[in-house]
């Protein structure tokens, strides 16, 4: 019963990354009817925030201290951040410390801007072109923006950590009324799954709660007739791709202290997050979610021992082999309106 | 009209004609006079340095291009003269090699077998190279080896751990200055036991690849034999990023110790997820829990960060070396380039000047009198300390480095110390070890593509 809760546990923030990226995927193609292949980036571009928030963070400036020797012998060179020096020693290790959360702040404007830019600049003129089109256009923009983040941060991933409040595990077990160390969890990692769940909820809520969100909400269902209507929908669509790319951003944001960020993070993401979107069904919010979540879990299953030696390799195949069952059964997903993509 | 007239298709016809009566002696030439491939034949010479420039090991490639480039600097007498001061053999003078100045072309391997395949063809093939040096996976290094006795040229692997370099693929042209996994196991066990008690039980989280097998292989064989346990071997799928499905059953399994035979970013992630939840800061079956990372880079150090404090795991080389031959390659490239090499730096930058000096002391660039002049050698100087050349595997053996993730690192470079220094006695095998293709794996012949 503990392993079961433990693998639960480790597929809901495997899968709140999933939902997260998902949503954002589903969010495009349901309003602009785009396979952005480029998603992934965007997601690796927020977990770069982070990066260079901690990296501003840390600028320093030198002294050379005598009494220490550097590795060729020279009187060695100390930093000493800036922050440090303004603030005072322990409020500056403060500030560094929670760099991630501050990134948070840093990352909305950038991530809004980046996808507005990214909508405006080049995705727009690929409206009416085939999806083909769309998928060549937006991954080869996502194998330039990764090579012009490995150009400036190199191939090699740079740890962005929790803060030291947050870091270490509880022993949810011992919650439970298990035996100690027998269901151990990460804060972060669960501070991650209560992000993504607050993120989510935020983005549903806008699109149920506000006008604008009703106004594409409908623009969805059905475009030509709002725009009939005098609205200006290509506005409020390209609004929700810098709301999309957001969404992306903010998730590799946090994703930093799970696993340091590195210039590839996005790819690796990207795969995943478009089955997540086809067995959720294409352009269904709710079923992007549910998926990513489900996927995760059942990810998460399959990396235990038990599943690896009764199923060698079942670890690697589980995600396309629920996928191949959905497009075969189901072919519009779990939760895809009627009609998309089963003509 | 005269039927003479020059006419654009009998211009063709004659120049065609012309032009292969002139090429005819040339390629009877090259073909016949060439002794092997890519033989020199004016002032300069070539050296081909295959390392991966792009992909999740382009920083570690970079370092091993620096340090190949110091190399070539070195071999014509330019900088400081790094390791020419200290090493033992005397033949390499800063005049280049055999009296050619040095050149060098570089190829992308992108740590991918076919491109580091595809590259190593086009320097041999297009550019001349007469060697191949360098690379950062073993996949690689068997591959690009395999390539290079069948063009006739000499390969000297960059960062590759896997026992099957010089194990079941070992190759007549191929050469190995890197430790192996079952090196780092030997020089490893003892340490382990001593630190941790003979009294442990391990679980293992291993890549799903050659080296990864070897690597598991050993530490697991090395390790039981002190009269650890171990308790389970998982295989993880190499592109895996989040490994936190493989570590939270661990504590769980009855182990004490997790072993991670992980490399590059596998290993900075798993170590990552590994204290995230915990693990070091528990205590099973009445001991504290404690990592083992086998294999240790100081790029892969810097890319888990603090996660490493503590814990240990094995080296080829480790810039903070106090021995002669070291501190010199320490400042020459410290002093270039503003940082201390890395390990697979100071493998490249040591293949270098061995192939260069092999040249000298063999009288000639023809791979077979190079190889026979690297088979048996024996040197110091080069940062390694006393280094011997196996002739019947191929395979360098050296002291080995046990170290340990600093507590408290002062700076960037820091992140390492040094626990021990093992002895090469002690990770000496036998050339026919089973773990190795046994007595079937063999070198076969030298290829001088003649």
């Amino acid at each position: 019963m503990d392993a079961i809760i433990l693998q639960i546990l480790n597929g809901l923030d495997k899968g709140s990354a999933y939902a997260l990226i998902a949503l954002g995927l589903t969010l495009i193609f349901g309003t602009l009817g785009v396979v952005n292949f480029a998603h992934g980036a965007l997601f690796m571009i927020g977990a770069f925030c982070a990066v260079t928030v901690q990296r501003l963070l840390n600028l320093s400036f030198q002294t050379v201290d005598e009494t220490q020797k550097d590795f060729l012998g020279n009187p060695l060179k100390v930093d000493t951040p800036y922050v440090e020096a303004w603030f005072g020693p322990e409020v500056g290790a403060t500030i560094i410390d929670w760099s991630v959360p501050l990134a948070v702040v840093f990352a909305i404007p950038i991530m809004l801007a980046v996808g507005y830019a990214m909508e405006r600049g080049l995705i727009k003129h690929f409206y009416k072109r085939p999806h083909a089109d769309q998928i060549l256009v937006t991954f080869g923009l996502a194998i330039v923006l990764q090579e012009i983040i490995k150009y400036f941060f190199g191939a090699n991933p740079i740890q962005t950590p929790e803060p030291s409040a947050l870091k270490g595990s509880l022993d949810i077990g011992l919650m439970l009324g298990f035996d100690p160390n027998a269901i151990i969890y990460p804060i972060w990692r669960l501070v991650y799954f209560a992000f993504a769940a607050v993120i989510i909820g935020g983005v549903f809520a806008f699109l149920q709660f506000t006008t604008f969100g009703m106004v594409v909400r409908a623009g969805m269902a059905d475009r030509e007739t709002v725009g009939l209507l005098g609205i200006n929908i290509d506005k409020r669509f390209t609004i929700m791709f810098g709301i999309a790319a957001g969404v992306a951003g903010l998730a590799g944001v946090m994703y930093g202290p799970l696993n340091p960020p590195n210039y590839h993070m996005g790819m690796d993401f990207l795969v995943l997050s478009f089955v997540v979107v086809v067995v959720g069904g294409m352009g269904s919010l709710p079923g992007a979610v549910a998926a990513g979540f489900l996927l995760g879990v059942l990810e998460s299953f399959a990396s235990t021992t038990w599943a690896t030696t009764t199923i060698p390799g079942i670890n690697q195949i589980i995600i396309y082999l629920v996928a191949i069952i959905i497009l075969l059964t189901r072919p519009r997903g779990l939760m895809g309106r009627k009609g998309v993509m089963e003509e | 009209m005269s039927n003479n007239e020059l006419t654009r298709r009998g211009l063709l016809r004659t120049g065609a004609v012309a032009g292969a009566g002139v090429a005819l002696p040339t390629i009877f030439t090259a073909s016949s006079a060439a002794a092997y491939t890519n033989e020199p034949t004016g002032g300069t010479v070539t050296l081909g340095f295959n390392v991966p420039q792009t992909g999740p090991y382009a920083d570690e490639g970079n370092d091993e291009l620096l340090a190949q480039q110091l190399a070539v600097e070195h071999l014509n007498g330019e900088g400081d003269g790094g390791c020419l001061n200290t090493f033992t053999s005397k033949a390499l003078k800063g005049n280049g090699i055999l009296g050619k100045k040095v050149t060098f072309v570089t190829g992308d391997t992108q740590t991918k077998s076919d491109a580091a395949r595809a590259s190593a063809k086009s320097m041999i093939e297009k550019d001349g190279a007469i060697m191949i040096n360098g690379g950062s996976s073993s996949g690689v290094a068997v591959a690009v080896q395999g390539l290079c006795q069948d063009a006739g040229v000499i390969f000297m692997a960059g960062l590759t751990h896997s026992n099957d370099t010089t194990g079941k693929d070992r190759k007549k042209n191929g050469f190995r200055h890197f430790f192996n996994a079952y090196m780092s196991a030997a020089a490893l066990a003892p340490v382990l036991s001593k630190e941790m008690g003979a009294d442990r039980r391990a679980y293992h989280l291993t890549a799903d690849y050659t080296w990864g097998w070897t690597q598991q292989e050993s530490i697991a064989a090395a390790t039981e034999a002190m009269g650890w346990e171990t308790v389970n071997n998982v295989l993880t799928p190499l592109a895996s990023t989040d490994f936190s499905s493989y570590i939270a059953p661990v504590l769980n399994s009855g182990a004490d110790v997790l072993v991670l035979n992980h490399y590059g970013g596998n290993m900075v992630n798993s170590l990552t997820n590994a204290i995230q939840f915990g693990l070091l800061d528990k205590v099973a079956n009445g001991k504290d829990f404690k990592i083992v990372v086998p294999l240790y880079s100081e790029l892969m150090a810097a890319g888990a960060g603090e996660n490493i404090k503590g814990v240990l795991g094995s080296m080829n080389y480790n810039w903070q070396l106090d021995n002669e031959g070291s501190k010199a390659f320490v400042k020459s490239f410290g002093e270039k380039y503003g940082k201390p090499p890395s390990n697979s730096a100071q493998t490249c930058y040591a293949q270098v000047l061995l192939y260069a000096d092999a040249c000298e002391r063999a009288g000639t660039f023809n791979p077979c009198g190079v190889a026979e002049a690297l088979e048996g050698f024996e040197f110091d100087g080069l940062g390694n300390g006393k280094t011997l050349y196996r002739a019947e595997d191929h395979q360098c053996f050296k002291d080995v480095l046990v170290v340990r993730g600093a507590q408290n690192p002062t700076n960037a470079y820091d992140t390492l110390e040094i626990v021990e220094v093992t002895p090469v006695e002690q990770v000496m095998y036998a050339p026919d070890h089973p773990m190795f293709g046994g007595a079937e794996a063999s070198l076969g012949e030298c290829n001088s593509g003649a």
